[in-house]
């Protein structure tokens, strides 16, 4: 049976959106999945909205266009809660993923009526936790796991922790920093099912 | 055991160069090839290859560079998209007509004006009577499979021309898709070393590369060009047949999708075939007869491939990712007509302008050409001229 999860990420240039959406695809590669990564791209802007997308999938993946009906949101920065319209095309029965020191139920309004499932995560309050900086796309990763469910999570900080001591091969102390903020996140994001 | 990986077009690319580790690479960077010499430079600065890297101050210095180097006797790779294929334009013509099988990895971009950095296919096409070999890939994989096996054609001693290894800018070249690469050692195996008949570094044979030609003989030179095209056709087809042989995926001038009994079929190149694969599915999974031929190979164009592919069908749509203001439609449009005229005479045709700088080619985009192929087959009329898909009002 075909499986296809389509997932669009929404962030500010410079925040790590694409950076995520690459390492989805990476780590949904390595448990063996086809996968496509890729990011709109327009004249670059450093802040400028930017959208990247995901596609996973058990079979070959051959379209090649920008992902329109998505099943899962993301988005990096809440300031685009006011200015984008990150729902567009959102499946019900899929989830939005909002980097937020809000609840669910606060960041409601803002998200046009939308019936599906609300994830948020205080990213920047775990990633200076773990990582001591505010990047926000590493637990937002573990946010999107969690709530699309393409993989099992324990797989899933198997493979990131494979995957971050090749990254930082010259600098192993980054590691467990990482692997932190990814399973804080896990504990720290928090879910409203708008269709209960 | 092939190797599977998780690449983009650009990594791929440049993957398929560290493997052949050709003698020269001369390059300018220019969105959205730069990542090709970047990697390239990354390669050679870490040891992993030898390649000597010619950085110049323009794509025209490049591209005499490759036709200095490669009249030398060395393998010659470039990379370059856009402006940087059209700042190129004369040195094309001086690399083909000099019979220089230079490889160059095209990440296909439009034209300036309004200066746009996304996918069509205007800076190829326009380049396409240059005497450049071309052939297109739809996604990471084929671009990188196409690498090696351009290199191949171009250096078939039948053939001896340039090829442009191309592929659609950002769609491919900057999406990581899974794909498989092959061993180095297999990679070495196939491509053999090149051993040019006449090269300039030959003590023991006097060579003149690129001198005057008088009216006396410039026609018998160009017709030699001509027929070395001619030759290309069979050494695609030897090529992709030993290609199979390595790695299990084949290759021709073309590829028919769901083309056995269809009725309504899209001629479309690069990255939306796949798109058009899908399109074709949802189709037939509601009883339409559709089908799509990718054309792989511009040039030579394999117009009899296409006339058979076409038999049976009703209707077509060609599919041109650039505009050539001819006023009557684009070059794949005029190519394919050229090539079913006096042979398809019932098949009614349209042709479409697509998907230029940058704008996305959807499933939807590309059901609704096959929705008005089945129109023309309801009133039996072809529409007038060309027209543009998925225009805004």
């Amino acid at each position: 049976m075909k499986k296809l999860t389509e997932i669009r990420w929404h962030g500010r240039g410079g925040q790590g959106a694409k950076t995520a959406s690459l390492l989805l695809a990476d780590v949904a590669f390595s448990t063996g999945m086809y996968i496509q990564g890729f990011p709109e791209y327009g004249p670059e802007r450093m802040g400028a909205p930017i959208t990247a997308y995901n596609r996973l999938s058990n079979e070959p993946l051959r379209v090649h266009s920008n992902i329109y009906e998505p099943d899962f949101v993301a988005v990096v920065d809440e300031t685009l809660l006011d200015s984008v319209n990150v729902t567009a095309g959102l499946k019900p029965e899929g989830a939005i993923v909002i980097n937020t020191a809000k609840s669910p139920e606060e960041i409601l309004p803002k998200l046009n009526g939308y019936k599906g499932k609300v994830y948020t995560l205080d990213a920047k309050k775990v990633s200076l936790a773990t990582i001591g900086k505010n990047i926000p796309n590493t637990p937002m990763l573990a946010a999107v796991v969690r709530a699309s469910g393409v993989m099992d999570e324990q797989l899933f900080l198997d493979n990131m922790q494979a995957s971050f001591k090749h990254k930082f091969a010259t600098k192993p102390e980054v590691v467990e920093g990482n692997m932190k903020a990814l399973s804080m996140a896990l504990e720290e994001v928090k879910v409203y099912d708008g269709s209960k | 055991m092939a190797i599977q990986d998780r690449l983009s077009g650009n990594e791929a690319v440049s993957i398929a160069i560290k493997q052949i580790n050709p003698d020269v690479m001369p390059a300018f960077p220019i969105t959205p090839s730069t990542e090709i010499p970047q990697f390239i430079s990354q390669f050679i600065a870490n040891g992993e290859m030898d390649t000597v890297f010619v950085p110049v101050e323009s794509e025209h210095s490049a591209m005499s560079a490759c036709i200095g180097s490669q009249s030398a006797g060395g393998r010659t790779v470039t990379a370059t998209s856009s402006c940087g294929l059209a700042l190129m334009f004369e040195m094309l013509y001086v690399a083909a007509s000099n019979r220089l099988p230079i490889t160059m990895a095209v990440v296909n971009r439009a034209l300036s004006g309004p200066i746009n950095i996304n996918n069509d296919h205007s800076d190829s096409m326009g380049a396409r009577d240059s005497g450049w070999l071309q052939i297109y890939a739809e996604n990471a994989q084929e671009a990188y499979d196409n690498f090696f096996q351009c290199m191949k054609i171009g250096e078939h001693p039948s053939v001896q021309l340039p090829v442009m290894c191309c592929q659609d800018g950002f769609i491919t070249s900057h999406a990581v898709e899974r794909m498989e690469l092959i061993e180095t050692e297999k990679v070495k195996a196939f491509m053999g070393e090149y051993k040019p008949e006449h090269y300039l570094l030959n003590p023991d044979q006097t060579l003149a590369v690129g001198p005057y030609d008088i009216p006396q003989y410039y026609m018998e030179h160009k017709k030699a060009q001509a027929v070395a095209m001619e030759n290309a056709r069979a050494a695609i087809l030897e090529v992709a047949k030993e290609f199979e042989a390595m790695t299990g995926r084949k290759y021709g001038m073309i590829e028919e999708y769901c083309m056995e009994d269809a009725e309504l079929a899209m001629i479309i190149i690069g990255s939306s075939a796949g798109t058009a694969k899908e399109a074709c599915d949802e189709l037939r999974a509601a009883g339409v007869k559709a089908g799509v031929i990718k054309v792989r190979v511009f040039r030579p164009f394999p117009a009899e491939e296409i006339v058979a592919a076409l038999k049976g069908v009703k209707a077509v749509a060609i599919m041109d990712k650039t505009e050539s203001f001819s006023a009557n439609g684009g070059p794949m449009g005029a190519e394919v007509k050229a090539a079913m005229f006096g042979k398809l005479g019932d098949v009614l045709v349209t042709n479409y302008i697509y998907g230029i700088g940058g704008r996305d080619v959807k499933v939807d985009d590309l059901k609704s050409v096959y929705d008005k192929l089945a129109e023309m087959v309801k009133t039996g009329k072809s529409p007038e001229h060309y027209q543009y898909l998925a225009l805004r009002d």
